[in-house]
């Protein structure tokens, strides 16, 4: 297993290598770029700035430096925010969006995996129903509905929480957008293990354990284990995606993750910020698909990477 | 006609099973009245759709979700239809235990065996996990799996078919049940091992003194261990009573028709100096595993290893063989549509320098059917456009009418009615696909056809009426045939010759009078010990038995 763990660690070196190329480049190709303001900025201003960000070299020397500098673990100085360097910015952001994200995703596994473990042993029945019915509302009503919904009806009617704002993560705070990112997850986590439970009830080793008397918990328990291999490959890439944060949640909540960099950063041109974002995004994905690999080997004996 | 023992430990009366479908409802099991007594083997037999699988399954709970059961089982006077899953319970898995058809997946793959056996010790009887394990280690010796303590810690997939329903009937036994019930227990297995799991089941029948319902097709396996019989068609009990009686004076026509099924005749011999269709030398196939990442450590597997075989028409050459012993993979290298060393030459021609493109034109004399009569017909084709379809290839300038009229015959020819050459394959049965699929091979008149187990997947009434066909045909054209199969009794009812396989290799060879009467080797021996009812076999297996009971048993092979 660790041979495995370690020869993925080193074959995602070149997968992130040809990412930061691609991206670099075409971020470049895109017209304008970050001092490029409403009011143009005088001539001389421009060429310091142009100077200073090494702006004015030519763009395969751009590329050499931001590779060279990547590989010592720096990600460069903004050019929107300009007190501050990428890496300052995702330190503030990222702890708060990996929380909601956390939160979030962990609710999506404990109550959609709950949810359609108990639909799949109801199959047909009115709960079963119900759990589909929230699973389609939870897909198809749109985060930047539910969000102002949530809003309107417990901060606006009932005053219970509030609108917006982080307040260091109070519980109080963390609960509107922690709702709203988990149900469309709850929703899919629901209607995938309720599918992946279905058919694992439906198999020869679940009739095995029914003929033997086995009591419901033990079957409960076999099934659970064979119906979370398509939602554990699911889940990786949601995670990967839920924990680099959302930029309609934390938009409409006022948080200040690192969701909002990823539009930010293309609107305004800030080159570092993208390339910022599209290596974090990039190295969360690869690790938790080497995450669900290793999951994946835990869960089944038929697995196995040497 | 009814022979039940004094005080039956299960006793059905008027079962009934319905499943909701999209047709309407379907009546399964229709009624019917079964007995059981303690210690004793009953067979239920039939067909497919006879529904006798589905009666046992209405007794243990277990029937699909849109199924239900009405009427009465009771299992020691205690009522067990309509018992709700909690209730039933108390009797499943310890007192009443089933083994199934599917060994390969009724074990969940991601646990291991010791804990599999565990779970009916500790829900059952009351044994810590500790104790559990000790005692499935005690039930894996029970049932010969060598090896027991280090078995424990395997996955179902380490283990072989055989192995694991030896597995499955460790935990059938765990608890000592009254009545085990096994489903098609051996179907889906070699047959050699088929016959140690038979030995194995009657051997601790005798030791363990359990009741054993089996549910079968196979009336060897009937005649060889039921004391009584039920013969089901249909969802009902056409017959029953004492097996030996009801096999010499069968009542019921379903019966006699059951009995006589059984392939009978045999081939007769081609015309002397009839000319060789194909003649294959040093037949060599080899596959290359490769493990590790970058391939480095090979193995290399010999399917077929110097095989030499000739063919003349009208004869028949059997190959038999347990699954993996390189007889299908010979069928397709002298067809050559697996990448093969040797000499092939058909007729007069030297096949093996050709490349694709210069076997088409000789491909027409070459034909293969395959096992399997339902993947093997494309569904969104007509009968007619399937039958046809090699005409478009070997004789393109032939007009719709024509190819209509040759489809006509050719349906007519595998005595199907030509009218139903625009229906659409799913409408047909298993043997009349299986007829649709010689009428493809027959239509462009080949001269060699390779049948790889053509009749593996059908009952043994259909079995019979495909070989009298296959027999029929060879008569009118003159066909040589390259028969694959495991069944021996189809085959010595087919073949002029035969080829007996094992890991690649032919370990014997010769007439089909000198292989079933003066077998030489060990493992031909074997292969027909598993697979008739011979005096041989029986008289071998109560040696087994008694030995077994003596308790200085013999160790038994791995299978």
């Amino acid at each position: 297993m660790l041979p495995f763990i370690l020869r993925r660690f080193l074959s995602a070196i070149p997968t992130l290598f040809l990412i930061v190329t691609i991206s670099f480049f075409l971020i470049r190709l895109a017209p304008g770029g970050p001092f490029d303001l409403e009011q143009p900025l005088e001539a001389k201003v421009m060429e310091n700035l142009r100077r200073i960000y090494k702006l004015d070299r030519p763009l395969i020397e751009q590329y050499g430096l931001y590779l060279g500098a990547l590989l010592r673990g720096d990600f460069g100085p903004s050019f929107y925010f300009r007190d501050f360097t990428i890496g300052e910015l995702f330190a503030r952001g990222l702890p708060v969006s990996m929380m909601l994200g956390a939160l979030a995703l962990g609710f999506a596994i404990l109550i959609g995996g709950a949810l359609g473990t108990l639909a799949a042993f109801r199959q047909n029945s009115a709960a079963d129903y119900a759990v589909m019915a929230l699973g389609t509302a939870g897909l198809t009503i749109p985060n930047f509905v539910v969000a102002p919904v949530l809003q309107i009806v417990f901060a606006l009617m009932l005053g219970v929480l509030p609108v917006g704002g982080w307040n260091d993560g109070a519980v109080r705070n963390l609960v509107l957008p922690v709702v709203t990112l988990a149900l469309p997850q709850i929703a899919v986590v629901a209607r995938m293990t309720r599918a992946a439970m279905i058919e694992t009830l439906r198999s020869n080793h679940i009739r095995t354990l029914r003929s033997l008397g086995l009591p419901n918990g033990v079957i409960v328990r076999h099934a659970t284990r064979g119906a979370a291999l398509p939602v554990v490959s699911y889940l990786g890439p949601a995670a990967a995606a839920l924990l680099t944060g959302s930029v309609v949640v934390e938009t409409i909540f006022g948080l200040p993750g690192v969701g909002r960099y990823f539009v930010e950063g293309a609107l305004n041109r800030d080159y570092t910020l993208v390339m910022g974002t599209v290596v974090l995004v990039a190295v969360f994905v690869l690790l938790f698909n080497l995450v669900v690999d290793i999951l994946y080997a835990l869960i089944d004996p038929r697995v196995r990477y040497e | 006609m009814e022979e039940a023992a004094a005080s039956p430990i299960l006793s059905v009366r008027g079962l009934h099973v319905r499943f909701r479908t999209g047709q309407g409802v379907l009546h399964a099991v229709k009624g019917i009245d079964l007995d059981v007594s303690a210690g004793e083997t009953v067979a239920i037999v039939g067909e497919s759709g006879s529904g006798k699988s589905q009666t046992v399954m209405a007794l243990m709970g277990l029937l699909a979700a849109n199924g239900w059961a009405q009427g009465s089982a009771r299992y020691r006077g205690e009522e067990l239809i309509g018992l709700p899953p909690a209730a039933l319970n108390r009797y499943r898995g310890s007192k009443i235990t089933m083994i199934f058809q599917e060994p390969m997946s009724s074990l969940d793959p991601l646990y291991r065996i010791g804990d599999q056996i565990a779970l009916p010790l500790i829900t059952h009887g009351g044994l810590s996990r500790r104790q559990a394990q000790a005692r499935a280690v005690d039930l894996l010796r029970l049932v010969r799996i060598p090896d027991p303590e280090r078995r424990l810690a395997s996955y179902p997939h380490e283990l072989s078919g055989g192995q694991r329903q030896r597995v499955m009937i460790a935990m059938a036994l765990a608890n000592r049940p009254d009545i085990l019930i096994a489903d098609e227990p051996t179907t889906a297995l070699d047959v050699t091992v088929q016959a140690r799991i038979l030995e194995l089941l009657a051997e601790l029948k005798h030791r363990l003194g359990m009741a054993i319902v089996f549910i079968t097709h196979d009336l060897g396996i009937v005649r060889r261990f039921a004391e009584r019989t039920y013969v089901m068609k249909d969802g009902e009990v056409v017959e029953s009573g004492a097996t030996p009686a009801l096999f010499a004076a069968p009542q019921h026509p379903y019966t006699r028709r059951l009995i006589e099924a059984e392939p009978r005749g045999r081939k007769t011999p081609p015309p002397p100096g009839a000319p060789v269709v194909l003649d294959a030398k040093d037949i060599r196939v080899r596959f290359e595993l490769r493990s590790g990442l970058f391939g480095r450590a090979r193995h290399e597997i010999r399917a077929v290893d110097d095989v030499d075989l000739d063919i003349r028409a009208g004869e028949t050459v059997g190959v038999v063989g347990e699954s993996g012993s390189g007889k299908s993979t010979l069928g397709r290298a002298i067809l050559r549509l697996v990448p093969a060393a040797g000499l092939v030459r058909f007729e007069d021609r030297n096949l093996t320098p050709l490349d694709p493109r210069a076997m088409r034109p000789i491909r027409k004399h070459l034909q293969l059917v395959f096992q399997d009569p339902f993947g093997s017909l494309s569904p969104r084709m007509t009968v007619g456009e399937i039958v046809t379809e090699g005409l478009l290839v070997h004789q393109p300038a032939l007009t719709g009418r024509e190819r209509d009229k040759r489809a006509a015959q050719a349906l007519e020819e595998v005595r199907l009615d030509p009218s139903s050459r625009n229906r659409f394959p799913h409408e047909f049965s298993g043997g009349q696909r299986q007829r649709i699929a010689i009428a493809r091979a027959l239509i462009l008149r080949p001269k060699l056809v390779v049948l790889d187990e053509p009749t593996s997947a059908l009952d043994r009434s259909v079995q019979s009426e495909i070989v009298e066909l296959l027999r029929e045909l060879q008569q009118e054209h003159g066909l040589a045939y390259l028969f694959i199969s495991h069944d021996l009794a189809v085959v010595r009812a087919l073949s002029d010759r035969i080829l007996v396989m094992k890991e690649g290799r032919v370990v014997e060879r010769g007439t089909t009078a000198e292989i079933f009467t003066q077998p030489r080797e060990v493992y031909t021996r074997e292969l027909m010990a598993a697979a008739f009812l011979s005096s041989t076999a029986r008289s071998h297996l109560t040696r087994r038995v008694r030995s077994a009971c003596g308790g200085n048993r013999p160790d038994h092979p791995a299978e």
